[in-house]
C-alpha cells in the first residue's frame, strides 16, 4: 500500500530560523555542536542528520548522544569546558544584548554595580568567544537586545578581539541569527551586516528593530528554502508537538 | 583510623562568621542543601560563598548571610533566572567577583594545585577585566609571548558537598553521570565536608559501581554526614531527580515566608513541612 503524501504546507517563521541555525554547522566537521535554546537545538540536530554527519551532540547535561538518545561518550562539564579550550566546537548562545561588533551581555542590565535587573552572569562568554567559534540565536530582534552599546560584555566582539593580537587567534563570530534574518560580520571594519532575510521580512523592519547603523548590501538575499526532507525531519522527528512556534509564533510580526 | 561522621550542626558548629564557603554542585544540582538549611539555621553571616550558583546562593543572600560571592552565574536551570538571588543582587546586598565559568574551573585547579594562579584564555577583551580591577594578565615566557588571564587560586577555609555514597572514613561516590567539580572543591579547601544520600560500608561502595565513581579521597575529607534527600529540591542524579514543583515553590515565595514556613528546627522538621505542602496541593 503506498501513502500519497500531500503537499508540504509552507514553512514557517520558525522553520526558516531552524534552518538558519543549522546552516551555522555547515562544513564544521568531527567537532562538538553546543546549541543554546530550542531552536538551535533543532538545528545542530537537524545538520547532525543531514549535511554534517560528523557532528557530535550532547543530552544538555553529561553525555555525548547521537540524535535517537543514544550514548556514544560522556563529557562531564570540567571536559566540556577543557573542550572549549581545545577549540572543537561551535556553540550558538543566547544575548540579552549584542552591538554592531557582536559584543554580547547576559550578565545584566544597567550599571553592573548595582544593576538594574540581574541576569544570568557571564556564564562560558568570556571563555567561548576567545577560543571557539561562537554564534548568537536572537529569538526577538528588537532594539533592545541589538543595541549601540552592551551594560557588560561577557562574550567579545570584533573591535574587542582586535586588541589583543595572538591571543584572539582563535576568535570568530560565524553568524548571529534572529527571528528577522541571519547576520554575519564580513565588512571591512568587523560590524554586522544583514546577510539573508527570512522570507516575508523586508530590510526597513531590520533596521528599525535594530538600535544602530547595521551594514546592509544593496543585494540582500533570502534566508535558503528548506528542503522536503528537512522540513518532514524537523515536523515529524525533531520537533512533533510543535515547540518551536512557541519560540518564535507565526505571524506575529511581519 | 577515624570515624568523620558528624551531623550538620556539628559541620555547621566548625565554620565561622567570615570565612569563605567553596559550594559543589552546579546551578540547581546535586547542591549541599541540608547542610546549607543548617547553615542558614545559625547565626553564620558575613560569608565569601565560591560557587556555580544555584538555590543555595539565593538563599544565603536573601538571608542576607553572604558579604561576597564569587560566580560565573546563578541559574535554577529550569528557572534561568533565580529570584531571591536576583532581588539581593539588585538591592546591591553584597560584593560581586563575578568570572567566566572556565576561570572559576582553573582557580579551583589552581588552589587544588596549591599555585597561585593559572593562565586562561578567558577574561580579556571581556569586562570581568573591567569589573575585576585586581585581576592580572600574565604573559607566556616562551615565543608565542601570547598574553593570558593570571586567574588566582579560589582558595577557600571550608568546602560543602553532596554525593550519592560515602563511608564513615570519607571516602565519597558519584553515581550519577556528572562529579561537576566536587573533588575540587575538596582539594581546594582547608577542610571539607561532604553530606550523602546513605552512609555505606567500604566495601560496600564498589560492590555494584566503578571505581571512576569514587570521586572523593578522604585525605581530602574532614567530616561526613548522613542526610537522604540532602541536596533537595535540587537534582542528585540517579538517586533523584529535581524536585520542580517545590522548585516552583520556592521562586514564588518571598524568602521570609518560605524560611518561616519550611526551614524548621532541623532536617527532620524540613522534611515534614515538605510532606505536608505535598499533601495541601494533593488535596
Amino acid at each position: 500500500m503506498s501513502v500519497t503524501r500531500g503537499p508540504l504546507p509552507p514553512p514557517t517563521r520558525a522553520e526558516y530560523c531552524v534552518i538558519a541555525c543549522a546552516d551555522a554547522w555547515r562544513g564544521a566537521g568531527e567537532i562538538l555542536a553546543s546549541p543554546m535554546g530550542l531552536i538551535p537545538s533543532l538545528g545542530a540536530r537537524l545538520a547532525r542528520l543531514t549535511f554534517a554527519p560528523d557532528l557530535l551532540l550532547t543530552d544538555g547535561e553529561a553525555l555525548l548522544v547521537r540524535p535517537d538518545g543514544t550514548p556514544e561518550g560522556w563529557l562531564p562539564y570540567r571536559q566540556h569546558l577543557t573542550l572549549v579550550a581545545g577549540g572543537r566546537r561551535h556553540v550558538m548562545m543566547g544575548a540579552s544584548q549584542i552591538d554592531r561588533y557582536g559584543n554580547q551581555n547576559i550578565s545584566c542590565i544597567g550599571d553592573w554595580t548595582r544593576p538594574r535587573r540581574q541576569l544570568l552572569g557571564v556564564r562560558g562568554a568570556p571563555l567561548n568567544t576567545l577560543n571557539n567559534p561562537t554564534s548568537y540565536w536572537i529569538p526577538r530582534h528588537s532594539r533592545r537586545v541589538f543595541v549601540e552599546r552592551v551594560d557588560m560584555v561577557c562574550g567579545v566582539g570584533y573591535d574587542r578581539a582586535a586588541e589583543l593580537g595572538s591571543t584572539a587567534r582563535f576568535h570568530r563570530i560565524p553568524r548571529v541569527v534572529s527571528d528577522l534574518g541571519v547576520f554575519d560580520f564580513a565588512t571591512p571594519d568587523r560590524s554586522m551586516r544583514l546577510a539573508s532575510l527570512h522570507p516575508g521580512v523586508g530590510v526597513e523592519q531590520v533596521r528599525e528593530a535594530t538600535g544602530f547603523a547595521l551594514a546592509v548590501p544593496d543585494e540582500v538575499p533570502y534566508t535558503r528554502e528548506p528542503t522536503a526532507k528537512e522540513l518532514r525531519l524537523i515536523r515529524e522527528e525533531l520537533d512533533p508537538g510543535g515547540a518551536r512556534a512557541r519560540e518564535v509564533p507565526e505571524g506575529a510580526r511581519g | 583510623m577515624s570515624d568523620k561522621t558528624m551531623t550538620a550542626d556539628e559541620v555547621v558548629s566548625r565554620l565561622r562568621s567570615g570565612m569563605t564557603l567553596g559550594i559543589g554542585g552546579w546551578g540547581s544540582r546535586r547542591k549541599p542543601m541540608a547542610l546549607v538549611r543548617a547553615l542558614l539555621r545559625s547565626g553564620i553571616d558575613d560569608l565569601t560563598v565560591v560557587s556555580y550558583g544555584g538555590p543555595e546562593v539565593g538563599m544565603l543572600a536573601a538571608a542576607g548571610r553572604i558579604r561576597k560571592l564569587v560566580t560565573a552565574f546563578v541559574t535554577l536551570d529550569s528557572v534561568p533566572l533565580e529570584p531571591h538571588y536576583r532581588a539581593a543582587r539588585e538591592r546591591g546586598d553584597f560584593e560581586l567577583t563575578e568570572v567566566d565559568e572556565g576561570m572559576f574551573l582553573w582557580g579551583l585547579h589552581a588552589a587544588a594545585n596549591r599555585l597561585p594562579f593559572l593562565p586562561v584564555r578567558a577574561g580579556v577583551g571581556s569586562d570581568v577585566m573591567r569589573v575585576n580591577p585586581g585581576l592580572r594578565t600574565v604573559a607566556s615566557p616562551y615565543e608565542d609571548g601570547e598574553t593570558f588571564v593570571a586567574m588566582p587560586a579560589l582558595r577557600t577555609d571550608a568546602a560543602l558537598v553532596h554525593v550519592n555514597r560515602a563511608d564513615r572514613l570519607g571516602n565519597g561516590q558519584c553515581l550519577g553521570p556528572d562529579p561537576y567539580f566536587d573533588d575540587l572543591f575538596c582539594e581546594a579547601a582547608d577542610t571539607a565536608y561532604v553530606s550523602c544520600e546513605r552512609l555505606v560500608d567500604t566495601a560496600e561502595l564498589t560492590k555494584q559501581a566503578a571505581p571512576q565513581s569514587l570521586l572523593l579521597k578522604r585525605l581530602s575529607v574532614t567530616g561526613v554526614v548522613e542526610a537522604p534527600n540532602g541536596a533537595h529540591f535540587t537534582s542528585c542524579a540517579p538517586d533523584y531527580g529535581r524536585d520542580e514543583e517545590f522548585q516552583q515553590q520556592y521562586t514564588a515565595t518571598p524568602w521570609p515566608e518560605f524560611a518561616e514556613r519550611f526551614l524548621g528546627a532541623d532536617e527532620e522538621a524540613y522534611r515534614s513541612a515538605v510532606r505536608a505542602w505535598r499533601r495541601e496541593r494533593e488535596q
